[in-house]
């Protein structure tokens, strides 16, 4: 007997599914008129689904396709408040160009989709429909400015290293179910533990790392982000920094600890070459960097080594570090991206670093927020950045890895010349010509979260969250 | 001789790598990797049919129907993107994708 047990698991994803279309037809029918109206009922509905989450139990359903556990909860409610931002932010800068389109939220919508299925994936058939969701929607998303070179040349990029991407880890899929015999998480588990690994198996494991990777813009995997960063619209790179990373990391997180656990000592080489290369790469590649937006890419990639670093612990105290590391990367993220959005002069947008010269006169709260975001990523104790990375690295100490804690500490040194260098641009050199003014309300709006969130909040109250990403660790280890 | 698994796999690693180097070594055309991706994709399926009878497993032949689904949808978009593309460049020639450089 085949039944559907346990279905209202899904009832976030089933929600946003049926508010994307009821939007769709909502639109198709009121034609552009209706963009206010869609770009805030989707963004509600994102709240909505955050609370549906929280909300929401834990088990596994659809026939062993679809977990819900404390981990991958926390790592939706992340991607569903990173897309919500990144559509409210979006308005402005879409009206302005023109794109101010309603499919626009809705694809986004469809996206963030795709990432929760792939988050909630139970097996390889899950992960890589929920990946391909949320692909081939940001492929669309990224070329939306279509009359805009760069931006169609950004979407071309994605879609064809993204297609190759997806294709890597459904080739290791593949030799995985060959040799393994299952598809399903919890039986790869359990076959895996079995004996010494297969060969196929563990190239199966390469490929599907190495696929995810892609995914995270980990090196050498990442030369796909600083391009589409630069070449997709300003709001849809702040969706790109935040919430696709997020989902991936927790795909990644989700596929190491789980199905491949019993092969944990091989992908711990795996991550450990690619989080050391990625800090190194995002450290040293930035400081040549002109483009405000390139250098976020770059900033984004060495944020995923420290992330990977955690992982590559693979204890239960690097998982936390995982968690606490994507929440307060998405705070910074999204508040940089708020000021970088406000950075327009006579309606273009300004993007070199030059452009924020003398800041601190013409805009002193934006280029105090800005102070603070940069500080925080270069990891300036009290800030927020600060006890990101002291988490993952004393969890990567913990787990007994020396050289790439060091060499991470490292990197993280150099990183700070970029970030501390935008900081004194802003406050050291004299004044050009003042962005327009005033800030947008929404704009304004995050940025002042975020940098509050950043310095004093989470100093003061970050007990909840680490209990939280606590207790999402610990999910992944009760067996 | 008889035809074995490894055949089988043997084909599926070669074409797989046939669609790797087109996209990699392609200097030509952004139509040449729309196919390598086609191919690289077929070539997976080819893998979980072969296990798939191989083990008397339904689980692979319905990936691979999935794969194929999914497949379609991506060269839509692919075509959808390359068409936007050409409008504002003239050409989908692969060196001249080269506003940004990485």
């Amino acid at each position: 007997m085949i039944g559907l047990e346990n279905w209202a698991l899904a009832g976030p994803e089933i929600f946003l599914v049926v508010v994307a279309m009821g939007l769709l037809m909502f639109g198709a029918f009121r034609g552009e008129r209706s963009v206010e109206a869609i770009s805030w009922i989707s963004a509600l509905a994102l709240m909505i689904c955050v609370a549906l989450v929280v909300k929401g139990n834990s088990g596994t359903g659809y026939n062993g396709l679809f977990v819900v556990n404390p981990f991958n909860a926390a790592m939706k409610v992340l991607a569903l408040i990173g897309s919500a931002v990144a559509i409210v932010m979006s308005r402005g800068f879409m009206s302005r160009e023109g794109v101010w389109r309603f499919e626009y939220p809705i694809v986004i919508l469809l996206a963030t989709v795709g990432m929760m299925v792939m988050l909630s994936a139970a097996d390889l058939m899950t992960l890589y429909v929920g990946l391909e969701l949320q692909s081939l929607a940001l492929y669309i998303i990224a070329a939306f400015q279509r009359d805009n070179l760069r931006s169609t040349e950004a979407g071309l990029k994605y879609f064809v290293l993204g297609a190759v991407a997806s294709c890597l880890i459904l080739y290791g899929a593949s030799l995985v179910y060959g040799f393994a015999g299952t598809t399903s998480h919890a039986g790869l588990a359990r076959v895996l533990a079995e004996g010494p690994p297969s060969a196929g198996a563990v190239i199966g494991l390469v490929f599907i790392l190495s696929g995810l990777a892609f995914k995270v813009s980990a090196v050498p995997f990442h030369m796909w982000t600083p391009d589409v960063y630069e070449g997709a619209p300003t709001p849809v790179t702040a969706l790109f920094a935040v919430a696709p990373k997020i989902a991936a990391l927790g795909l990644l997180v989700a596929v190491v600890m789980g199905p491949f656990r019993p092969l944990l000592d091989q992908s711990r080489q795996i991550l450990i070459a690619v989080a050391v290369a990625s800090m190194a790469w995002g450290a040293f590649a930035a400081i040549r960097q002109d483009n405000i937006k390139r250098l976020m890419a770059y900033s984004s990639i060495g944020n995923m080594g420290y992330v990977l670093l955690g992982l590559a612990a693979g204890t239960e105290e690097g998982i936390r570090s995982v968690v606490v590391y994507m929440t307060i990367y998405l705070v910074m993220n999204l508040g940089t991206f708020a000021c970088i959005l406000a950075m327009r002069r006579d309606g273009i947008m300004a993007e070199t670093i030059q452009d924020l010269s003398g800041l601190s006169r013409n805009h002193p709260r934006m280029a105090l927020a800005m102070l603070f975001f940069m500080f925080s990523m270069a990891g300036i104790p009290p800030l927020a950045g600060f006890f990101g990375k002291l988490n993952v690295f004393i969890a990567a100490i913990d787990a007994g890895l020396y050289w790439p804690s060091a060499l991470g500490v490292a990197a993280s040194v150099v990183a700070a010349f970029y970030y501390l260098r935008i900081v004194k641009v802003m406050y050291l050199d004299p004044p050009v010509r003042p962005f327009d003014a005033p800030m947008e309300g929404v704009l304004s709006g995050v940025t002042f979260v975020a940098a509050v969130f950043v310095f004093p909040f989470f100093l003061v109250f970050q007990s909840p969250f680490l209990a939280t990403a606590q207790a999402a660790a610990h999910a992944l280890f009760m067996r | 001789m008889t035809i074995g698994i490894e055949h089988y796999l043997t084909v599926a690693a070669i074409l797989f790598t046939l669609g790797i180097f087109g996209i990699f070594l392609n200097r030509k055309n952004v139509i040449v990797i729309l196919m390598s991706v086609e191919l690289m994709l077929l070539a997976v399926n080819i893998n979980f049919v072969t296990f798939s009878t191989r083990m008397g497993d339904l689980t692979g032949q319905v990936f691979a129907m999935l794969v194929l689904t999914v497949a379609a949808a991506e060269a839509a978009i692919g075509l959808a993107i390359l068409v936007v593309y050409f409008r504002n460049r003239g050409t989908i020639a692969v060196e001249e994708i080269n506003l940004m450089k990485g």
